[in-house]
């Protein structure tokens, strides 16, 4: 496929995602594109991110001689604290996803359907080995679920369908998509773009995606 | 005179017996209490169910202990990770039993069960494969699915510092599991790095309150499972 120079860049896609995070949320993001969004939040505002493994507040990676394989975060990578985080065990971790207190989560996608389903966990393949972690807690106690992801599978399978026919990771939970065509917004009728990457026309993007698109 | 130092690993996990549940505190590598894991393999046990979030890496620790073919059962939300082939291997073969439970789900279970809670309902998984067969119960509008809490008979955790009530505080994001499954199990053994004396751990900072704790081992310098493994050791 040569349509790499087309849309958004996998960081371009993060800085736009990190625009509608607000001052003062508490934000947990999934991994993959969504761990660049820490980079890319606007200068001006605080924004506290939230690991599910047991700390609110994580920072950068360490600085080399600084690591401790003891603070990580929930996909295992080396992270820091900043001044004034706080570390608790599981039960409060996923008490503060599952009580609704964490503001927006920000996370990868197999697939979203038109409703708001969310596949993200499993391609339901009876030979691969069954891995959820905390994702289907997230999409069920965390105020506003958005997705960042590639429009299409490395296939180029639509990503954005009907209806999902990976098994759900929760049902009817995510607002927003960032893909690297556009900006997207689940509503009552539909998927409806809210923005298109530069040179990238409704058509486009319309061709690419498994239902019914509505415009700008 | 309250004293729950006991002198060995060996002494430590002794009680430890075929066809116990076994909860294994650890989040990856930080808070694995792997020389507790080791003298559970020393010790021989099998036929066990284990619940940990994950099912360890490399021929180490937790892995290590599934692949001596100790554990039946596995109760955890993620059991494949990177280096981890020991688990997926004997589950594709049908060797080894899975119930995976959503990671939230897990630590509500573990607390609910150190609670003398016996089940709950929550939102998460509802209208996934992973509530396929459950009671399904609309509350004020929104549909919950019930869930069971969760005991064991032996958890096994790692702390940083201990004293000989069984106080206990941890390292950083290795606290993980650990408080939780101290209050679920009948018999919690402890690996601490530091022992200390009753009141040098502030009552303001004791995240784990002794009554929860059954014995405490000094491990003053424990393994790391990323440097084993990167080592390629094997144990035993």
């Amino acid at each position: 496929m040569s349509e790499q120079n087309i849309g958004w860049s996998r960081d371009q896609m993060a800085e736009r995602a990190a625009q509608d995070i607000p001052n003062g949320a508490y934000v947990n993001l999934g991994i993959g594109i969504p761990e660049k969004v820490v980079r890319y939040v606007p200068e001006g505002r605080e924004v506290i991110y939230h690991t599910e493994n047991g700390l609110l507040g994580m920072g950068d990676a360490p600085k080399e001689g600084q690591e401790d394989p003891e603070l990580i975060n929930a996909g295992k990578k080396l992270v820091t604290a900043v001044p004034g985080a706080s570390y608790f065990h599981h039960a409060d971790s996923f008490s503060m996803i599952r009580g609704n207190h964490i503001d927006i989560c920000v996370l990868g996608a197999m697939q979203v359907a038109e409703n708001g389903d969310l596949a993200n966990w499993s391609t339901g393949n009876p030979d691969s080995i069954p891995a959820v972690g905390g994702a289907m807690d997230l999409v069920a106690g965390v105020k506003i679920i958005n997705v960042i992801s590639q429009h299409v599978t490395n296939k180029g399978y639509p990503k954005l369908v009907g209806k999902c026919t990976f098994p759900l990771t929760g049902v009817g939970v995510v607002k927003r998509i960032y893909t690297d065509l556009a900006v997207i917004d689940v509503t009552p009728l539909g998927f409806k773009i809210i923005e298109l990457a530069p040179g990238v026309s409704f058509e486009y993007v319309q061709e690419r995606t498994g239902c019914r698109l509505i415009a700008v | 005179m309250i004293n729950k130092q006991v002198s060995s690993v060996e002494a430590a996990v002794s009680k430890i017996y075929d066809g116990a549940t076994v909860m294994i505190g650890g989040f990856g590598e930080a808070g694995s209490p792997i020389e507790l894991i080791h003298g559970l393999i020393d010790q021989g046990a099998k036929n066990l169910t284990v619940i940990n979030n994950n099912t360890g890496s490399g021929h180490v620790g937790l892995a290590a202990l599934i692949e001596n073919k100790r554990v039946a059962k596995m109760i955890c939300s993620f059991p494949k990770s990177a280096n981890s082939l020991v688990f997926p291997n004997l589950y594709r073969k049908n060797e080894i039993e899975l119930e995976l439970v959503p990671q939230g789900t897990l630590a509500e279970r573990i607390r609910a069960g150190g609670a003398g809670v016996p089940a709950f309902y929550t939102a998460t998984s509802v209208g996934t494969p992973l509530a396929d067969g459950k009671e399904v119960r609309n509350i004020n509008g929104r549909d919950y699915v019930l869930e069971y809490g969760l005991t064991a008979d032996f958890a096994l955790i790692k702390c940083l510092k201990a004293d000989r009530y069984g106080n206990l505080i941890y390292n950083k994001t290795a606290r993980n599991f650990a408080p939780i499954m101290a209050m679920a199990a009948e018999n919690t053994i402890v690996q601490t790095k530091e022992f200390v004396s009753i009141g040098d751990i502030d009552p303001e900072v004791v995240v784990t309150p002794g009554v929860f704790v059954d014995q405490v081992v000094i491990i003053s310098n424990p393994l790391l499972e990323s440097v084993l493994v990167s080592a390629g050791e094997v144990y035993p």
